[in-house]
């Protein structure tokens, strides 16, 4: 494995059941030190390969590896040490609501850090700062939105300034002030805690703006295409143009497969009754 | 359907069974192993206790009160036409302590405390706590299973004590201030008849089995529900069924182990 790559995925074919094959023999290196963004759409496969980085699932055939050491679903022990050196944000923020704002960034510093107490707080308040929330560290779970809550997960996922930080749809949810921040936010932390940081997006301008690479996942699990964020939008590939501009009509079908609309509806193809 | 088809779904759904009590049998065995983990961190542990003890209190206090009262009515009753009437304390004490007291305690902690804490793990679960904590390098079992689990098997004795503690009373309000029996003779039979280790002991025993099994039933279906509302809601309804079941299989099993001998 190259020097400058943190995490190999190496020929990964993975699905939650025989039937249904999300990933299907991609390779990936991620580069040290860089953002890079994971692009595509609903159900293609994106958060699969952040869980599976995470060691939260295992690949059916092929190999996770970070920094030179397997990531092993069924090893728990090598995996909790691995474990402390990754930061993830989930989709839905996944905050533990029994907690203030205050308590659910201390919980990764109170459980591995060994920190004292006025230690603890200085961090913690510091990481709100960052998120804009500094003001919030007494209010419940319940009290905060949606976008609020997001930001507290981003600070929780930075508590421990980790070496990988995954980023599960960071901008869902957030207003657009909110998601200018938080995607300046990842570019900064990734450039001052020198943090590799994965994206995993629908959000093509916001992921552009900031990533240093960029990789587009196909819907059967597969690599469309890979490269800057130039590269990418100055593709000429008809799939890749299509999502990074948005566009309904192209390789990429809206609709689920589907029997023919006369056959659901029950008229006659020519157009009287059936 | 064919016959083929018939034997093959009574296998698969053997299969399940099996796969199941497999599923639940390491559930258990995790649980055992990582209570040390939680006593290393007994803060977590008095918080549980407060929470799936203290505050099932109410419940537990008022039923043993009315169980209490009622009991000793059916008793009296039952014992006039005997002249017995005296014995009215003796019966009534062992009936709580070597069954009542622990069976009736378990059946309420499965609906107070064995539902509350399946909808805890199975929303934590549902709302991928349990999984941020898994990525946090904080093992849930140590952190969240365990801790509760333990709570639970302290918990359930100490409120099967007091349920038939307070039963007692009840049955002493009726039998002695309502009906008018003598108070001597209520508390004097009592302590000449009732063993502390063959009576209550052993109930305390058992009430010890039962918070095992509740707890580990009530955190067992929490951890494999299906992480929607409807799978929620299935689960704590077999978290009641499966512990009420279990809890009158074990107490028929403990009984004639107990007091096989007169």
């Amino acid at each position: 494995m190259n020097q400058d790559t943190l995490i190999e995925i190496d020929h990964v074919t993975f699905g939650y059941d025989a039937s249904r094959t999300i990933l299907d023999d991609i390779s990936l290196a991620f580069a040290r030190g860089k953002v890079t963004a994971i692009l595509g759409g609903s159900g293609c496969g994106k958060t699969t390969l952040l869980r599976l980085i995470g060691g939260m699932a295992a690949a059916n055939r092929g190999r996770v590896v970070f920094d030179g050491e397997l990531v092993d679903a069924r090893n728990r022990s090598r995996l909790l040490v691995q474990r402390r050196r990754m930061g993830m944000l989930f989709q839905f923020g996944a905050l533990f609501t029994d907690l203030t704002v205050f308590d659910n960034v201390a919980f990764p510093l109170r459980e591995h850090s060994g920190l004292s107490e006025s230690m603890i707080h200085d961090i913690v308040m510091m990481k709100l700062q960052a998120v804009g929330l500094r003001g919030a560290a007494d209010l419940r779970i319940a009290e905060v939105s949606g976008g609020m809550a997001r930001r507290v997960a981003l600070a929780r996922a930075i508590a421990l300034d980790p070496e990988l930080i995954m980023y599960d749809e960071p901008f869902a949810g957030l207003d657009l002030i909110s998601m200018g921040v938080a995607a300046n936010l990842i570019r900064k932390l990734n450039d001052a805690t020198g943090a590799t940081s994965l994206v995993v997006s629908h959000d093509v301008p916001e992921c552009m703006a900031i990533s240093d690479h960029v990789i587009l996942l196909g819907n059967g699990g597969r690599i469309v295409a890979q490269g800057t964020p130039a590269d990418l939008m100055a593709s000429s590939d008809p799939e890749t143009r299509q999502f990074v501009r948005g566009e309904p009509d192209g390789p990429i079908k809206f609709h689920y497969p589907a029997r023919a609309l006369a056959e659901d509806f029950g008229v006659d193809p020519v157009g009287g009754p059936a | 359907m064919t016959l083929h088809d018939r034997v093959a779904a009574v296998g698969a759904l053997m299969i399940r069974v099996v796969r199941s009590f497999g599923r639940a049998g390491l559930f258990f065995a995790d649980l055992i192993v990582h209570m040390p983990a939680a006593l290393r961190r007994f803060s977590l542990v008095v918080r549980q206790v407060h929470a799936i003890g203290n505050r099932s209190l109410v419940i537990i206090l008022s039923s043993g009160l009315a169980v209490g009262f009622v009991l000793a009515l059916q008793m009296y009753y039952a014992l006039v036409p005997y002249g017995a009437t005296e014995s009215l304390g003796q019966i009534v004490n062992l009936s709580l302590v070597r069954e009542l007291g622990p069976v009736v305690t378990a059946l309420l902690f499965a609906g107070r405390a064995g539902t509350s804490l399946t909808a805890e793990i199975g929303l934590m679960k549902a709302g991928e706590q349990l999984a941020a904590m898994e990525m946090m390098a904080v093992d849930p079992r140590s952190r969240v299973l365990a801790p509760r689990f333990v709570a639970g098997v302290i918990s359930m004795p100490l409120l099967a004590i007091l349920f038939s503690a307070v039963g007692i009373l009840g049955a002493w309000v009726v039998g002695v201030l309502l009906i008018g029996l003598d108070s001597g003779n209520f508390w004097s039979l009592m302590q000449t008849r009732v063993d502390v280790w063959r009576d209550v002991g052993n109930g305390v025993v058992k009430s010890f089995a039962f918070g095992v099994v509740c707890t580990a039933v009530a955190l067992y279906q929490g951890f494999v529900t299906e992480a929607t509302p409807e799978g929620v809601a299935y689960a704590t309804t077999r978290t009641v069924v499966v512990s009420s079941l279990s809890v009158l299989a074990i107490d028929f099993m403990l009984t004639a182990l107990m007091f096989s001998t007169p």
